[in-house]
C-alpha cells in the first residue's frame, strides 16, 4: 500500500505501524510515531492498522534550543 | 530555583543544537554546569541513525532534558509533538513553542494558551516560551503553568533583552512564579542584565553553540548567571540621572 512516510512517499508491505517499523528497519530504535497528525504511543502500534494513502510520521531525538 | 518541584542548583539551561561535534557539546554542557538541557524531535532520515547516537549522548551527561515543540505553527502540531515526546524523553516536562511569525519566531500566544490548557490537563509539565505580556502570562497561569519562559529578544538574534522595562514589569507582577528568559541572549552581559532583574534562569543556545570556544562561552555565562543572580540578592542601588559624589566632600582642603 502507498503511504507517506517522514514526507516521502513509500510502497509498504505491513498492515499495522508495528510492522511498518519493523519494515523499514526501526525496530530496535527510539522512536516516536504519529498517524496523520496524531501521536500514536507505542502501546498501540500493534494494533493499529493502516491505510492507504496514510501520512506516518517517524521522529527520534535531536538537538534542540 | 525550583522548576515544577524540582531543585536545580544551575540557573543556565543550555540548547544542545549547533555545536560544532558532538565531542563539543559535551564539553560546553559540563563547562556550563548545567542541570537541564533542551531537546527536540525530529524526522529520523537516512541510515545512520543521527538521533540515537544523540540521544545516548544526553543521557550519559546524565542530566535532565526539557524537550521542546520548536518550528509547531499550531496548537494541535505542538500538542502531537509533546505527546511524541513525553514517551521517547520519558518526561512530563515541556518547553511549549508555537510559532506565530516566520521572520522574528515570536510565539503565538492565542494558540500557545490553547495547546498549554491541553497539555496541563494530559499532566505535562508546561515550561511555555512567551512574550512579557501580562495578560498572556495571567492565562498561561490559568491554563496550569507553574513556569513562565519570556522571550529576551526573537530567537537565534543575540541581541539581548529587547524591553528590560517589559521584563522588570513582569517580575513584579508574578513574583512567586519563576520566571526564565528564554531567547536573544548573546553575551555573558546579557544574561547577568536578566538575573539582575529578578529572573530565576536563563535558557540560550546559540550565544554558545556558535562561539568560536563553545566551552569557554559556556563557563562565561555560567559565572555571569551567577554574578547576576549575586546581584539581585545584594539589592542594587537606584539609579538616578544627575552625578552625586561618592568621595565625602567635608573635610577638602582649599576649602572656606
Amino acid at each position: 500500500m502507498r503511504l507517506t512516510v517522514n514526507g516521502e512517499a513509500k510502497e509498504a508491505s505491513a498492515s499495522t505501524l508495528d510492522g511498518l517499523l519493523v519494515e523499514l528497519g526501526y525496530a530496535d530504535t527510539v522512536v516516536a510515531t504519529a498517524v496523520n497528525e496524531s501521536f500514536v504511543p507505542v502501546t498501540r502500534r500493534p494494533a493499529l492498522e493502516l491505510s492507504e494513502g496514510d501520512t506516518v510520521e517517524i521522529l527520534a531525538p535531536m538537538q534542540g534550543g | 530555583m525550583k522548576a515544577y518541584d524540582v531543585e536545580l542548583g544551575s540557573r543556565l539551561l543550555l540548547g544542545t543544537a549547533q555545536y560544532p561535534s558532538p565531542a563539543i557539546l559535551a564539553d560546553a554542557v559540563r563547562a556550563s554546569g548545567a542541570e537541564v538541557v533542551t531537546v527536540s524531535l525530529r524526522r529520523e532520515s537516512g541510515r545512520d541513525r543521527a538521533g540515537q547516537g544523540f540521544w545516548d549522548l544526553i543521557r550519559d551527561l546524565g542530566v535532565r532534558v526539557l524537550p521542546n515543540t520548536a518550528g509547531c505553527h499550531t496548537a494541535k502540531e505542538a500538542v502531537a509533538t509533546a505527546q511524541m515526546a513525553r514517551e521517547v524523553f520519558g518526561t512530563a516536562w515541556i518547553k511549549l513553542e508555537v510559532i506565530g511569525d516566520h521572520d522574528t519566531l515570536q510565539p503565538d500566544v492565542f494558540g500557545l494558551v490553547e495547546a498549554a490548557g491541553i497539555l496541563c490537563r494530559e499532566g505535562f509539565e508546561v515550561f511555555p516560551y512567551t512574550t512579557e505580556d501580562l495578560g498572556v502570562a495571567d492565562r498561561l497561569l490559568e491554563a496550569g503553568c507553574r513556569v513562565l519562559m519570556p522571550w529576551g529578544a526573537p530567537i537565534g538574534s543575540g541581541r539581548g533583552l529587547s524591553n528590560p522595562y517589559g521584563l522588570r514589569t513582569m517580575r513584579a507582577r508574578f513574583p512567586d512564579v519563576p520566571l526564565v528568559v528564554d531567547a536573544g541572549i548573546g553575551l555573558p552581559s546579557h544574561a547577568a542584565q536578566a538575573m539582575e532583574l529578578g529572573y530565576d534562569a536563563v535558557l540560550l543556545n546559540t550565544a554558545v553553540a556558535k562561539a568560536g570556544d563553545p566551552a569557554a562561552m559556556a563557563r562565561a555565562f555560567r559565572q555571569a548567571i551567577e554574578a547576576g543572580r549575586a546581584a539581585w540578592l545584594a539589592d542594587p542601588m537606584d539609579a538616578r540621572d544627575m552625578a552625586a559624589p561618592s568621595t565625602p566632600v567635608l573635610g577638602m582642603a582649599f576649602r572656606e
